[in-house]
């Protein structure tokens, strides 16, 4: 086959999907921010999006600063330049490790979840039935799940933000020989608002794609088994390219 | 006898709907009209709940028009689109209750979500309307998948009639229900249509239902309504094809695979 032809193929087959996709964000957004508002579907998403995901969120946070205390000891003392280690702990906390590995954490998670669930409710029709009973899906399903992921996992990242100093904390105290109130004291004298605010926007930005691909993908899967099993396989690796793009974008914006 | 707009509830012209190759409806031409109970009979397969979806805007047809109450139905807003739903109610061939609720809920979905109507006064309808399907208080509060298949497609039926809706679809309602549960069906569904006027599209296979439920029967086959009218002419139609399927014989113009 004509080589050219496939390379126009797999653009036009992109820009479709792009342009899919970003008419599908344009409406679930513009659902989650006009009314009606279903209350109770936020509040469920709040529960299982926020509360459920608080202890994968927590293991991942501190296993990260703990580890990152470790390694930026032990590259700090090749140039003696050990007791860095709670700035640059909590610098790279803040801004990158606890948004983007909390943000793929939850890709793993809630896209799953929301891709398996919406499909599931495609292949048996009850997308249709909630057509036919005068319910925008948009605003009954995917409205509050991209409302409750942009808000809750900010939340979530502030949390793994805390966690993740103090399994830096913990392995400098405890292994290390940091005094404890002094890896304390240096981290909080060194971290700026804007370290962590800007991680903080990059986790809304995560959380907004995470919700979205997980409803995008679920929201057209194919019929059968199969069709959601690829829908959900489909959003959580989409979600986790995309934070991972979002990501380089966003750094390089915020330096 | 001329028929003005105003004598026909559901106008649907030359239809057409393929998937990818499959060419499912190939020019369906139909009128519903209004008070009246139309019963759509074809093989398996032949694209009549296709038809049903179109007819409620739930698959948008490649071609054609459909026209309720005088106005096409095939390309609406969202917002227009709510607004036409609220005068359907519609049995999913597969039941399709959210199970993320309970039965309750799920009938009284539409009064919850759409209508504004309070959770006490919406739970006391719901019961209203499972008792006309057979089913008790003690099941309110299950989860529909704790149902049997047969219980859930009278939930189905619950949440199609319970907000007493102009237009009603009904994809098989009585599939996989025993016959007196199915005879109970048959006659709701009757009701519905000469107690509260409402006009009914239903769907089955069964020739018994077929001489209980309708007004009007119509065949589909080969993407096409190949041959309507009124129920009384079903045994006699004079067409081959709705003959072999009243007899539900082997031998006759519908191919069967062979065995
Ligand atoms: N969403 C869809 N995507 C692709 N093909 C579809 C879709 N819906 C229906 N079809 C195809 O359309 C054809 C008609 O399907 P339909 O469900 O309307 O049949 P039916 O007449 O209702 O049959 P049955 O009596 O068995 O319910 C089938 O070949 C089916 O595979
Ligand atoms: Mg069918």
């Amino acid at each position: 086959m004509n080589p050219l032809a496939i390379i126009g193929r797999t653009l036009i087959a992109l820009t479709r999907e792009a342009g899919a996709m970003s008419l599908f964000a344009w409406r679930g957004v513009s659902a989650a921010l006009s009314p009606p508002w279903y209350w109770s579907q936020l509040g469920a998403q709040f529960l299982r999006i926020g509360y459920f995901s608080l202890p994968v969120v927590g293991l991942t946070a501190v296993f990260t600063g703990a580890a990152l205390a470790l390694n930026i000891y032990t590259g700090g003392a090749r140039f003696n330049a050990e007791q860095f280690v709670p700035n640059i702990v909590v610098l790279g906390i803040t801004r990158e490790l606890g948004p983007v590995l909390a943000s793929l954490m939850l890709a793993g998670r809630v896209s799953a979840a929301m891709a398996a669930e919406i499909g599931a409710m495609r292949v048996t029709e009850q997308i249709d039935a909630l057509e036919t009973l005068s319910t925008d899906p948009f605003r009954f399903l995917v409205g509050p799940r991209i409302l409750a992921a942009v808000i809750t996992v900010p939340m979530l990242v502030l949390v793994a933000d805390i966690i993740g100093v103090l399994g830096g904390w913990a392995v400098s105290t405890q292994i290390l020989d940091f005094n404890g109130a002094t890896y304390i004291r240096n981290t909080v004298d060194f971290v700026t608002r804007w370290d962590v605010v800007s991680g903080l926007i990059k986790a809304a930005t995560f959380g907004f794609i995470i919700a979205l691909m997980g409803c995008y993908h679920g929201y057209r899967s194919k019929r059968g088994a199969q069709g959601v099993g690829r829908a959900t396989t489909n959003a959580v690796v989409s979600a986790a390219i995309l934070i991972f793009a979002a990501n380089y974008v966003l750094t390089t914006l915020f330096v | 006898m001329s028929k003005t707009d105003s004598d026909i509830k559901i106008s649907i012209r030359d239809v057409h709907k393929s998937f990818g190759s499959n060419h499912v409806l190939q020019g369906v031409d139909l009128d519903v009209c209004p008070g009246r109970s139309m019963v759509v009979i074809g093989g398996s397969g032949t694209g009549k709940s296709v038809l049903l979806k179109c007819i409620l805007g739930l698959i948008t047809p490649d071609s054609g028009s459909i026209i309720i109450d005088g106005k096409p139905v095939t390309h609406l807003s969202e917002r227009k689109r709510a607004k036409v739903m609220a005068k359907f109610g519609m049995l999913f061939q597969g039941g399709a209750l959210f199970d993320s609720l309970s039965v309750w809920e799920n009938v009284a979905f539409r009064l919850l979500y759409a209508d504004g109507v309070g959770r006490k006064a919406a739970k006391q309808r719901a019961e209203a309307a499972l008792n006309q399907v057979n089913l008790g208080a003690e099941v309110m509060n299950l989860s529909p998948a704790e149902l049997s298949g047969g219980m859930q497609k009278r939930v189905g039926l619950a949440r199609a009639i319970v907000a007493k809706p102009e237009i009603l679809f009904f994809d098989e309602p009585t599939t996989g229900l025993d016959p007196i549960t199915a005879d109970v069906i048959d006659n709701l569904i009757r009701r519905q249509v000469t107690a509260l006027g409402a006009t009914a599209v239903s769907i089955t296979h069964d020739m018994g239902s077929v001489r209980k439920i309708a007004d009007d029967v119509a065949m589909i086959h080969e993407g096409k309504i190949i041959w309507r009218g009124p129920v009384k002419d079903v045994d006699n139609s004079g067409n081959d094809y709705v003959q072999q399927f009243v007899t539900g014989s082997e031998d006759g113009p519908i191919k069967v695979l062979a065995r």
